[in-house]
């Protein structure tokens, strides 16, 4: 125990979903902390609810029921507009499809966030060439997503999600659309990061990339069915209370 | 984010597509210029009346002639010159409301000065004339009673010919130019009364019936085109005007039921009753181009919505990213006004320029004033705001994951 706040913390988090009056519960009484430093894999079958559970973690969604902390405090009592601002600040999506902005080149794509932090056009790009050098992407700067490969779209949208120095960089399948190459590159990428210091929560089906984590959730059915440290590396954190 | 970057997406925005945005904005572009065009040329037409009413001098009733019968046949009005010279003495002297009154004559000759020439009216009349139209001298002086009575060799140039004649700075006074041959001196130069009065040379009647006019089948020793006289006061306007017409009916012998042969009219009444009407008309046409702008307005409208059907996705990124929801309204709002302010100032560029040409093409005086200009835009600017408003709060309503979820 390190004695300092976890960064985020779920408490008996429920997402219910109501269509068409059946009501489908995707994640199910969910508790755990995530402290500062941790790569974190989150594994589970299809439909286990595990990008309903980012998306909470990312500020998109609110629990049903449950709370969610961000250092301390409970997301659900903030205004739609800080939780806008803290995804600015303080998160770094990682999508599996990319999500770069087609008619924007790379260094556009990921200057954006800076854009609603109220970052001046020069900083704005000067930071994000310092983003995109971290990823070695600098030299496809002024390329158009179109331009890119897959991977290379992937590491332009890691420097986006790394511009606004987050708390947290939340990747769901970052490497389901790749080869697997070219994934281990993201993945090792991610890891390097890690290593910097920075917390990552990454959703992946691929059991050989969680066992490269320090630490896996489970999820089935929505609810959490286990939340491991592998022995082989030195336990940071136990499973939460 | 700022307005500014709200406009710096918006232009990028645009910009990737050109053709289509100009087509949106073809419903403002137009309904701006006929707003400006209408505007200018009902301007234009008030600035001339106005500049007309204001040359006939104040208070003042004109008498033309009326139809006349001879042997039985309706001949067209001002056909024959039933006016005399005697009339205005009649005038003057029977009616105590007038205070000046004169009677003239007109055509068209060449005026010579050395080696320069301009065609102008003649006006052969008496010092009246200038008195009745409080028409002041720039230089010189009027007729003399003796020119008035001899038929002197003298003019009075209107402005427009003493510039055409005389080089800038050198004074006419006491010049002579030549009208058919018909030498005569230069006594006085007018004031500028406007552009479409100040193109004439005035002689004294007697000179003009003896010398010029004279010889036109129509015109015997005494009589004259029309007669304009002042009246004292703008109250006594339709006293003196009926006053007027008995004493003509009288002097012409015309029996009760008969048709006069004289016509007497307040002109400036007649103007100011046509401006009237040019602003109604100038109004509706401004109503039917706002109803363009309406058009154009709900086809911004229409390619909004297309529009943040399309970019779903784009707004569910820049959501995840942190876009506010008011982040998301700033940037379609200005996107729309980007397309109104655009499609209004390319309106206004080709409304100017179509009221010029209509200006240069029909001789047609138009006038564009800052004010419509301003209007037009701001008229504009708030299409945008309406017809923006509902696509921008649909795209900032829409859920960040259900938008990051669209193809
Ligand atoms: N908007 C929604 N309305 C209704 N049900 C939903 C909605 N979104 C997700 N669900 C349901 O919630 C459950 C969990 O979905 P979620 O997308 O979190 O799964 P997942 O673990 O990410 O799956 P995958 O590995 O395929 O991405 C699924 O049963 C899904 O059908
Ligand atoms: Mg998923």
């Amino acid at each position: 125990m390190t004695g300092l706040l976890p960064l985020i913390s779920l408490r008996s988090v429920c997402r219910t979903y109501r269509a068409d009056g059946i009501a489908v519960t995707a994640v199910r009484n969910v508790s755990f902390d995530i402290d500062p430093g941790e790569i974190l894999a989150v594994m589970g079958p299809s439909g286990s609810g595990k990008s309903t559970l980012m998306n909470m973690i990312g500020l998109l969604d609110l629990p049903s029921e449950g709370a969610i902390y961000l250092e301390g405090a409970n997301v659900a009592e903030l205004s739609e507009d800080r939780r806008s601002s803290l995804r600015a600040r303080s998160i770094g999506f990682v999508f599996q499809s990319y999500n770069l902005l087609a008619r924007h080149n790379a260094i556009e794509n990921v200057a954006l966030p800076l854009v609603y932090c109220g970052v001046g056009r020069k900083e704005r790009l000067t930071r994000a060439e310092q983003s995109l050098e971290a990823v070695g992407m600098l030299h496809r700067a002024s390329h158009f997503p179109r331009q890119l490969s897959g991977g290379e779209q992937q590491r332009v949208a890691i420097a986006r999600a790394l511009i606004a120095s987050p708390l947290i960089v939340l990747a769901d399948e970052p490497t389901g659309a790749l080869d697997s190459r070219t994934g281990a590159e993201i993945l090792a990428l991610l890891a390097a990061l890690n290593r910097s210091g920075q917390t990552i929560v990454m959703i992946t089906h691929d059991p050989g990339i969680a066992t490269q984590c320090r630490r896996t959730i489970r999820l089935h059915d929505g609810e959490l069915v286990s939340d491991e440290t592998p022995a082989l590396v030195p336990a940071k954190r136990s499973v939460a209370p | 984010m700022t307005m500014l970057q709200g406009f710096q997406i918006a232009l990028h925005a645009l910009r990737l597509n050109p053709l289509r945005s100009f087509l949106t904005m073809l419903g403002i572009v137009i309904g701006v210029a006929s707003i400006v065009t209408v505007f200018a040329i009902g301007a234009g037409a008030q600035l001339r009346l106005q500049e007309q009413i204001r040359s006939i001098g104040a208070n003042v009733l004109m008498i033309t002639p009326g139809a006349v019968y001879q042997g039985g046949v309706r001949l067209k009005e001002g056909s024959k010159l039933t006016m005399t010279e005697s009339d205005v003495q009649a005038i003057l002297e029977q009616i105590p409301e007038i205070q000046a009154a004169a009677g003239s004559i007109a055509g068209t000759a060449q005026v010579i000065h050395e080696s320069k020439n301009w065609n102008t009216t003649i006006n052969g009349t008496t010092t009246g004339h200038f008195m009745v139209r409080d028409w002041q001298l720039a230089s010189g002086r009027y007729f003399s009673a003796t020119e008035e009575a001899g038929a002197g060799k003298v003019v009075v140039l209107g402005s427009t010919v003493a510039r055409e004649l005389f080089a800038p700075g050198a004074d006419p006074i006491g010049a002579q130019v030549r009208i058919m041959k018909v030498p005569l001196e230069v006594v006085g130069v007018l004031d500028r009364k406007g552009p479409a009065q100040d193109d004439v040379a005035f002689v004294p009647l007697t000179t003009a019936k003896l010398r010029f006019l004279g010889s036109a089948s129509n015109i015997n020793r005494d009589s004259v085109a029309y007669i304009i006289a002042k009246v004292t006061a703008d109250s006594q306007m339709a006293g003196a005007r009926s006053e007027i017409e008995n004493l003509l009916r009288q002097r012409h012998r015309i029996l009760a039921g008969q048709e006069d042969d004289f016509k007497v009219q307040d002109p400036a009444a007649a103007m100011e009753a046509q401006q009237g009407a040019i602003r109604t008309v100038a109004l509706l046409l401004v109503a039917i181009a706002s109803v363009s702008l309406l058009v154009g307005g709900i086809s911004i409208m229409n390619v909004m919505i297309v529009s943040v059907t399309e970019r779903t996705r784009e707004i569910g990124i820049r959501r995840a990213l942190g876009g506010r929801m008011r982040d998301i309204r700033l940037q379609f709002l200005c996107e729309a006004l980007v397309l109104c302010l655009l499609g209004g100032i390319i309106g206004v560029a080709g409304g100017v320029t179509l009221s010029m040409t209509v200006a240069r093409m029909a001789g047609w005086i138009t006038s564009i004033d800052g004010e419509a200009i301003g209007l037009a835009l701001v008229f504009s600017i708030a299409t945008g705001l309406t017809f923006g408003f509902y696509p921008a709060h649909k795209a900032s309503k829409l859920s960040p994951i259900e938008a990051l979820k669209t193809e």
